[in-house]
């Protein structure tokens, strides 16, 4: 399967690429809004519960448009069903639509999280802090690429796909928003505490349920 | 594998909701033989094709393909199997060179087959041009080449000289042609030029068979009946 996947890849990036489309929509996305809660909000500086929410809304958003665009060209110039004639296993898809949402999601936070600590955010987090925010990134990045995946190509075979991604989306992804802002408040508070590990485990376990739930199904979802 | 019919269908019956596509369709076809199929739009040729191409599942009846049971052994059939659609299966953003370079990686096809096709096809001098700004006949020709970039012994060709001028056509019959040696399915409009290669014609009209007869018996006028 490695050799599918590393060939889906090199696609994906030579796409993306090419005509970049989801990464700069991402990320100017996510910075818009930020400016939007910035004045929205009136208030310079957030911190804690409320900064943990309104970045992590923001990031669950402008995941939305990735999600809904994740599978668009495969669909519409056939690469979707050229792949599916190759002699490969099919999960092979999976895994790289996966693994290129996660970058995708990793590429729009590095503008993403810059522009929130700059617009909105009262309290710059320390060396320790960014470290234990970047693991919450991740782990939440992970489950927002694994369900969006599938949610992604289940869209993408209807004619409605930019409602239903949403529809389905954002209701499979509140427990990952829910774990990754409990995590993250404390690392965005004026008084710093430790990393939750309590929710860090929940991201991790949910990571772990839903990947691979995602892998088993995925053959099925895309079979006629 | 040659000792067995490379297609045996056996009353197969493909449905999309309540609509039948396809209905009872039975036939089989001998290695290295060509089976033309003729109907008017909507007939059931390209869901015939696709069924065969393990893209669409049967919902009644028996296929095998190359000999294998497709509701069983499906997979087998995946990678040799080689598709010319309506759609070029090429991603419009990237060159044909990158298009087959990615096929070519999916099939574990050495590279060096890539050079081989474009020289054959007449298209080394556009190889690095981006597929959308290439014209339908260019777009068709690569297309060819991503069909057979695996050497498939089974061809699927949806009217595969739509788009192409008679010396694109020439161009490439030794890959897709007669001559290729490979099992073919064919979908024509041409009662005359899509008779010729052919050793069984079928004609389908709103799913269901209504001509499957040897190609020499077959004449122009009876594929014309079809589309009345």
């Amino acid at each position: 399967m490695r050799h599918a996947v590393a060939a889906l890849l090199r696609k994906e990036a030579a796409l993306e690429l090419r005509t970049p489309q989801v990464i700069p929509a991402m990320a100017l996305f996510s910075v818009i809004t930020y400016v939007v809660f910035h004045f929205g909000l009136k208030r310079n500086q957030l911190e804690g519960d409320l900064a943990s929410g309104v970045l992590w809304v923001t990031i669950l958003f402008a995941a939305m448009l990735g999600i809904a665009r994740l599978f668009v060209s495969d669909r519409e110039e056939g690469g979707f069903d050229a792949f599916l004639l190759a002699p490969v296993d099919r999960t092979a898809m999976f895994v790289a639509k996966a693994i290129s949402m996660f970058a995708y999601l990793v590429l729009v936070q590095v503008i993403a999280i810059p522009a929130f600590v700059i617009l909105l955010l009262g309290p710059t987090p320390d060396g320790t802090q960014a470290l234990n925010l970047v693991a919450v990134l991740a782990l939440a990045d992970v489950g927002i690429a694994v369900v969006g995946t599938l949610v992604g190509a289940l869209s993408v075979q209807t004619r409605a796909r930019d409602l239903i991604v949403p529809m389905l989306a954002l209701p499979l992804l509140v427990p990952v928003i829910i774990g990754a802002a409990r995590a993250s408040a404390p690392l965005l508070a004026l008084h710093a505490t430790a990393l939750p590990g309590k929710w860090l485990a929940v991201l991790a376990l949910y990571d772990l349920v839903f990947g691979l739930l995602a892998y088993g199904v995925f053959d099925y979802l895309v079979e006629d | 594998m040659d000792a067995q019919p490379a297609l045996d269908l056996r009353g197969v019956t493909r449905r999309y909701g309540e609509r039948v596509a396809l209905a009872d369709c039975t036939f089989t076809l001998d290695a290295g033989r060509t089976l033309v199929v003729f109907g008017p739009n909507g007939a059931g040729k390209s869901t015939l094709l696709r069924i065969l191409a393990t893209l669409l599942r049967t919902h009644e009846g028996t296929a095998k393909v190359l000999g294998h049971d497709l509701k069983k052994e499906g997979w087998k059939v995946r990678g040799h199997v080689g598709l010319l659609g309506h759609d070029p299966l090429l991603y419009k953003d990237l060159t044909i060179r990158e298009n087959l370079r990615f096929h070519a990686r999916l099939y574990r096809v050495p590279e060096t087959r890539i050079d081989e096709l474009l020289e054959a096809v007449g298209l080394t001098v556009r190889a690095d041009d981006q597929v959308h700004t290439l014209s339908r006949g260019l777009v068709q020709r690569a297309a060819v080449c991503r069909a057979v970039l695996h050497d498939p012994p089974l061809l699927l060709l949806d009217e595969p000289r739509a788009n192409l001028d008679p010396a694109a056509a020439d161009i490439v019959e030794p890959l897709i042609g007669a001559a290729s040696g490979r099992t073919r399915v064919i979908t024509s409009h041409d009662p005359v030029g899509g008779l010729v290669g052919a050793d069984i014609a079928l004609g389908l009209q709103a799913g269901y068979t209504a001509l499957l007869e040897p190609a020499a018996g077959v004449t122009p006028e009876m594929v014309g009946e079809l589309y009345r």
